[in-house]
């Protein structure tokens, strides 16, 4: 199958709030326009927009990423929407790739906004319906319920414990600390303040969580006629995967996401990554939870099934360590606007890669990344290997 | 990458105390009313009399719960409603200090994925525990269905009160 190849040559974002005075459309066209400016490009010189938001309901707007479209710079232009949930913000690059791809289009602009803080009194009351309407529902289920379920599974699975876990969580938001566009990086936090936060649906406490925020983030990616023009610096897009696991959630083994690993088969194939561990220098597991950092580094086949958690107790994972996880700070530190925060990741990778992340570029040059998303009904992996 | 993030104006409760930001609000009124379908709705029915049902795939032999009209991996229609126990072993479970918009609650609740007997491993339904320490919920403890009083049933997952330890 004969596939154009594709870079990605510039990326901006907005700073994540966890309420911003901005309107979507206002956040959209923020980002999309530091990612033009990024790689002194103008609207003029887009093909086509991807745009994608997560679920209508947060923000009360049917048919959002259209409404907010004129920000994304989709005016007059070929525009496609794309939402899998929490997966959204890697399937956007996915998109933008497959649009250049595909010889369809030379260039093109991908948007992913976010604005949480519009549901009121609280987004889960949008998130909620996510449940089985006549086999859940009645149960009136709290959203964090599904990752209790499954964080417990998971630790139980390998006897961990909420220690191994928090981990995480430290690492994450210590990074973000060096992240100029984050809301909870803090450079001083121990795993006794995550320990020591409130129990929220037991094992999950206030402080594995990532926090509700406003925010989005726009990526420019291009045909390779087009990238040698405008940088010397194209991070090229290698391997794309995706996959679905099953809608009906309790008959799933919780304890291993099957649904990243298949995604994470069909991008390592394209790339032709055959030793992921080896191959791979660097990673940005989607992380709205911190065991779910844990889990995601099992699916992308980087550590076995669970030892993640061992790897990151011994400084693997840390941003000097030797597979760097998360350099950015994740969702956890720099916040969880959702799709937002999916493409943020992609965005990091790439500036980690071009050795333009400033005081979080990790040390050894790296030259190949995956960023990876999850989410639809908690089924969906979403996965992109880049490389230079 | 500093000269690539876009401040945002970050808003605090003050600024809406105070009026300093102007907003609008809007209270949607959308109702649904769901059809249950053929498996789910053959279900409902069979909790209304106090039972559980799960269907098995004539191709694979999977024996599912929720149950459902096709399978899913095999594509196939499935027309073969089996008994299940009402006893089951509990797969995962969380306890539950908050309410969705998160107001704390005292006595927490219990919600849990519980493997039903009869189906095949794994095939687990969310359910929640009652009548039991929630220090001495574990994975793996046998429960069994508590049901509403039979006039009181009608026909909804809600026929079963919880799952209690056996």
């Amino acid at each position: 199958m004969g596939r154009n190849r594709v870079a990605i040559v510039g990326a901006g974002m907005t700073k994540f709030v966890r309420r911003a005075q901005e309107t979507a459309k206002e956040l959209a066209w923020k980002a999309a326009s530091k990612a033009l400016e990024s790689c002194e490009l103008t609207l003029d010189d887009i093909d086509a927009v991807v745009v994608d938001t997560a679920p209508d309901a947060f923000d009360g707007i049917h048919m959002n990423a259209e409404y907010l479209s004129d920000g994304a710079g989709g005016w007059g232009k070929p525009v496609i929407r794309g939402y899998v949930g929490g997966g959204t913000g890697v399937f956007a690059a996915i998109q933008g790739w497959y649009h250049v791809a595909s010889g369809l289009f030379d260039t093109v602009l991908v948007v992913c906004e976010e604005k949480m803080s519009s549901c009121q009194p609280h987004p889960q009351g949008a998130f909620l319906t996510i449940f089985d309407h006549t086999t859940e529902r009645p149960l009136k289920p709290n959203l964090l319920w599904i990752f209790a379920l499954e964080m417990n599974a998971y630790m139980s699975r390998y006897g961990l414990s909420k220690k191994d876990i928090a981990l995480v969580a430290v690492k994450n938001k210590r990074n973000a600390a060096d992240h100029p566009a984050a809301l909870l990086g803090d450079p001083d936090i121990t795993v006794e303040d995550i320990l020591n936060t409130e129990v929220l649906a037991w094992p999950v406490q206030r402080g594995d969580v990532s926090p509700i925020s406003d925010g989005a983030v726009a990526l420019v990616m291009c045909a390779e006629h087009v990238a040698r023009r405008v940088t010397d610096k194209p991070v090229w897009v290698e391997g794309v995967g995706w996959s679905l696991d099953t809608a009906y959630w309790t008959n799933r083994d919780l304890s291993y996401p099957t649904y990243v690993e298949e995604a994470a088969r069909m991008a390592y194939k394209m790339a032709g990554i055959t030793e992921p561990r080896k191959q791979i220098h660097i990673a940005e597991p989607y992380d709205p939870f911190d065991y779910k950092e844990l889990h995601h580094l099992e699916g992308l086949l980087l550590f076995d099934k669970g030892k993640a958690p061992e790897a990151t107790a011994l400084g693997i994972t840390q941003r000097d360590g030797d597979l760097p996880v998360c350099p950015s700070g994740g969702l956890l530190g720099v916040g969880n606007p959702i799709a937002a925060a999916g493409l943020m990741k992609v965005a990091e990778i790439f500036w980690q890669l071009r050795g333009e992340a400033g005081a979080r570029q990790v040390p050894g040059q790296p030259k190949r990344g995956v960023a990876q998303a999850w989410g639809d009904l908690m089924q969906v992996g979403t996965v992109i290997v880049l490389g230079i | 990458m500093k000269e690539h993030v876009y401040e945002t104006v970050y808003l605090r409760e003050k600024d809406f105390q105070e009026g300093r930001v102007l907003f609008e609000t809007w209270d949607p009124n959308a109702r649904y009313a769901w059809d249950a379908g053929i498996a789910i709705g053959r279900f409902l029915q069979e909790l209304k009399a106090g039972r559980l049902v799960g269907t098995r795939c004539a191709n694979c032999g999977r024996v599912m719960v929720p149950p459902r009209m096709f399978c899913e991996h095999c594509f196939v229609p499935i027309d073969e409603f089996v008994p299940l126990e009402d006893t089951g072993t509990v797969i995962t479970f969380s306890l539950c200090y908050v309410t969705w918009d998160m107001v704390r609650i005292e006595e927490p609740q219990i919600p849990a994925v519980i493997g039903i007997d009869g189906a095949s491993p794994g095939m687990g339904i969310m359910h929640l525990l009652g009548e039991v320490d929630p220090k001495a919920v574990k994975i793996g403890m046998r429960v069994a269905a508590v049901w509403k009083p039979p006039e009181e049933r009608e026909g909804a997952i809600t026929d079963i009160l919880y799952f209690k330890p056996l």
